[in-house]
């Protein structure tokens, strides 16, 4: 029987010393390893300390990138219905686009949200300091996870914030008569703020939980994985909003 | 006693594991449940349309509109959870990472994740069956608003809504598995194991992966569309003025059904190469093996892949010439059906190619998985000779909506497509049994599928040349036209019987010679890819995979892992 597979599970770990290998610091190392794909040039065995959090953010760009198409296909219903429309009794073409007027409220979300990156933004590059790191990994306390936390507590506020405010928005626009049934346009507005919304959620969620592994995880790579990857998560619901915003604003 | 307890411990192990292997096997068993399933509703269609009185046991007479459920599940179990999770899932999940020299996937409790989430929807969608009203009845693409509506037929109340939750989660499944496979093989592969140097097979998965991020992502955007469409009143496909069955729907309404055409043809086309592109590779592969050959052109393979994969984004609009879409539209979306036949083509030539004097080289009498090879050659040739025709707009009017078009996709996707897979399952068996498949009954399965297949299919290209229209449950009826076919429906239901009945043979094959076959050894084919090199640790890749019958003084094949042979 070949040895690929057997009946067996024979995945055998390396084994692991609990604090594992040297962690990846903002430093990076000069010389040597080139970036490129023929391995004879790269260290044999490990090919460093960058590339787990490599590969999990690798991961996070491949799912951000079918996100952003899933993004893409939502608001193709926002041109198609643009262009809606019906003929009337005298053969005219009536559109049936009513432009909504955005509640101002969305500029000061838009503003909380941004700040919101900048803060866990602050929170990753704590995280990734090399004393602060070197001293963790060494096990001379935690001053990194102590500079990172409330920054991480900071965001996980403002993201919260932001959806009260996209909350109110909602409210205001229901106020005005304009419900999710209301119009083509309304639809699309609740539709897409709420889908936004439920990935900011799943933010909040993944921030909570990376708070949670900065204290929890014993190995230093791995809270800075699940920060990192958070935080670029968070910075992407970031830049999505942005486009949904002036697609909002700007394209009735 | 404790033995027992011990072989409990791992079958429990292997069901709830994040091993790969276990997983791709995973796979492969639940598309094993698709297909049965999905053969004998095909089955069930195939006697209602000879014989409309017959009553299917525990269900009775096949009412129409249950005849059109029976397509919908049919087409459903097959395109998803058949030709998308056997061959990218199972075999991507199983193969791959030890084709790249990987011990495990990059997130291996991702992709057990996504087995679930695709184990979760095969169940809700079966659970279709089951509700009030019974399964939807609009087609695998289900058209709005007739989708869009529960009042529009007796399934499209709950057994629509469970369709949608179905493929909502079988979409999140793929999304997951398409990450995992592409960080497993940009960033996992082992030393050596440069770009070009990877199998043809890998080139397929990682192209497959970058469709289904494309092609699932839109069609999750457009099932939480319609979803909204039917339970928050929004309107983004119910057209205005509609009435169905009578009753005026929501007057307000003024969406677009054809937003739904394009957005889920946009999943619907790279769909099609998600199913085939595995198997391209893996007969590259398998060619080269077996004809003691390198592959001909690896560059050239590669780059029409790539060139598929793209020209695949760019062609949905063809299943839509008849949807009302714009004319001219139609005219570019011809152009660029007809470009990526170049491609599609090349590949073929280039296995033609590899054909070409085989018979001096090959070491075993044409084995099995080869035969099966083969035949994914000749239903790719068969099917794909009639894809430029229906890319004529003009043509298509005519041949839309007739049987004519079930003959092209049963050909090109299901029969090559399954053919393909059968090769896989005899070559790669030896790897999870360390025993060959039994050969004889692998010739007969072979034989008698070739004849049931294209028995079944090759004559509905007649019937539709003559106007015989799919998707109808009654064509006996007295109209002398549609009378006429009766004798050649008849016969494609007797070779259907056939068809399915060979793949009985398949099954206890399979069962057979996993406990009685016999002892494959390490590397039974004389392969060089690294899953079965076995490499236990730090293996270094040295050369491309298919270095077969260069050096004459030495074995014919050189493994990918080996060491540099001595210069003589």
């Amino acid at each position: 029987m070949p040895a690929t597979f057997s009946r067996t599970p024979t995945d055998i770990e390396r084994k692991d010393t609990g604090i594992g290998g040297k962690p990846p610091v903002d430093r990076r190392p000069t010389g040597g390893g080139g970036g490129d794909d023929n391995w004879d040039n790269h260290p044999s065995g490990r090919r460093g300390p960058r590339e787990l959090l490599t590969r999990y953010r690798l991961g996070l760009s491949c799912a951000l990138a079918g996100d952003l198409i899933f993004f893409i296909a939502l608001v193709s219903a926002f041109f198609v219905h643009q262009t809606a429309g019906h003929f009337d009794l005298r053969e005219n073409y009536v559109s049936d686009w009513h432009p909504l007027t955005i509640p101002p409220i969305l500029w000061i979300n838009t503003a909380v949200l941004l700040l919101s990156s900048l803060t866990i933004e602050i929170a990753r590059r704590h995280l990734f300091h090399e004393v602060d790191v070197m001293e963790e990994w060494l096990g001379l306390g935690r001053p990194a996870v102590r500079r990172a936390a409330p920054w991480l507590i900071a965001t996980v506020a403002l993201g919260s914030l932001f959806l009260a405010g996209q909350w109110i928005a909602w409210s205001q626009l229901a106020s005005e008569g304009l419900t999710f049934t209301t119009t083509q346009n309304s639809h699309f507005f609740y539709l897409i703020t709420a889908t936004h919304g439920i990935h900011l959620v799943l933010g909040i969620l993944a921030l909570g939980i990376a708070l949670c592994a900065l204290f929890l995880l014993r190995r230093v790579q791995m809270r800075q994985i699940v920060v990192d990857v958070a935080a670029w998560y968070w910075h992407a619901m970031g830049i999505f909003w942005i486009f949904l915003f002036v697609l909002l604003t700007c394209f009735q | 006693m404790s033995q027992i307890m011990h072989k409990k411990v791992a079958r429990r192990s292997k069901i709830f594991t994040t091993d790969h292997r276990s997983i791709g096997i995973n796979y492969l068993l639940l598309s094993l449940v698709a297909v049965a399933i999905g053969t004998i509703l095909s089955l069930f269609m195939r006697i209602h349309i000879i014989a409309p009185g017959w009553k299917i046991p525990f269900w009775g007479v096949v009412p129409p509109e249950g005849y059109l459920a029976l397509v919908t599940m049919h087409g459903t179990l097959m395109v998803f959870f058949v030709l998308t999770t056997a061959p990218v899932s199972g075999f991507g999940s199983l193969i791959l990472p030890t084709q790249i020299g990987a011990r495990r996937m990059a997130f291996p409790l991702l992709n057990a994740l996504s087995f679930w989430l695709t184990t979760l929807s095969l169940a809700v969608l079966l659970a279709a069956f089951f509700v009030i009203g019974g399964a939807p009845i609009s087609g695998w693409t289900n058209y709005p608003p007739l989708s869009a509506i529960a009042a529009a037929g007796p399934g499209q109340a709950a057994g629509m809504d469970l369709w949608l939750v179905s493929i909502g989660v079988f979409c999140l499944a793929s999304i997951l598995g398409a990450v995992n496979q592409l960080t497993t093989i940009i960033a996992k592969r082992c030393q050596g194991m440069m770009l070009m140097r990877m199998p043809l097979t890998v080139w397929s998965w990682l192209v497959t992966a970058i469709l289904i991020l494309f092609a699932f992502s839109i069609l999750l955007a457009a099932v939480v569309l319609l979803f909204s469409d039917r339970h928050l009143a929004t309107s983004f496909f119910i057209p205005s003025g509609e009435v169905i069955n009578g009753l005026a729907i929501d007057p307000h309404a003024n969406g677009s059904p054809m937003l739904w055409l394009h957005l889920f043809w946009f999943f619907g086309h790279p769909e099609v190469y998600i199913a085939i592109l595995p198997a391209m590779g893996l007969t590259s592969s398998l060619l080269a093996n077996f004809t003691r050959k390198p592959v001909f052109g690896y560059r050239f393979m590669v780059t029409t892949t790539l060139l598929i994969g793209f020209f695949g984004l760019l062609v949905w609009g063809h299943h839509m010439f008849v949807s009302g879409m714009n004319p001219y539209a139609g005219t570019a979306f011809a152009l660029t059906t007809m470009a990526i036949a170049i491609p599609s083509s090349g590949k073929v030539l280039g296995w033609l190619a590899m054909l070409w004097r085989g018979r001096d080289s090959r070491v075993h009498p044409l084995p099995t998985p080869m035969l099966f090879t083969l035949g994914f050659l000749s239903f790719f040739i068969a099917g794909g000779l009639t894809g430029p025709i229906l890319a004529q707009p003009v043509l298509d009017a005519y041949l839309h909506n007739t049987y004519f078009v079930v003959a092209h996709f049963h050909l090109i996707m299901a029969m090559a497509g399954v053919f393909s897979l059968f090769a896989a399952v005899y070559y790669w068996f030896p790897l999870l049994t360390g025993r060959l498949m039994n050969e004889r009954l692998g010739k007969w399965h072979f034989w008698l599928s070739l004849i049931g297949a294209y028995g079944t299919f090759f004559p509905m290209h007649f019937a539709g040349l003559a106007g015989l229209p799919r998707h109808y449950a009654q064509l006996t009826g007295s109209t002398s036209t549609l009378a006429s076919f009766l004798p050649l429906q008849t016969g494609i239901t007797h070779t259907a019987f056939l068809l399915a009945g060979a793949q009985l043979l398949f099954l206890i094959n399979l069962f057979w010679s996993a406990h009685r076959g016999q002892s494959a050894g390490n590397n039974p084919w004389l392969a060089t890819t690294l899953e079965w090199a076995a490499p236990a640790e730090g293996c270094i890749v040295r050369r491309g995979p298919y270095e077969y019958g260069f050096h004459r003084n030495l074995p014919d094949f050189i493994p990918q892992c080996a060491e540099d042979p001595e210069q003589e």
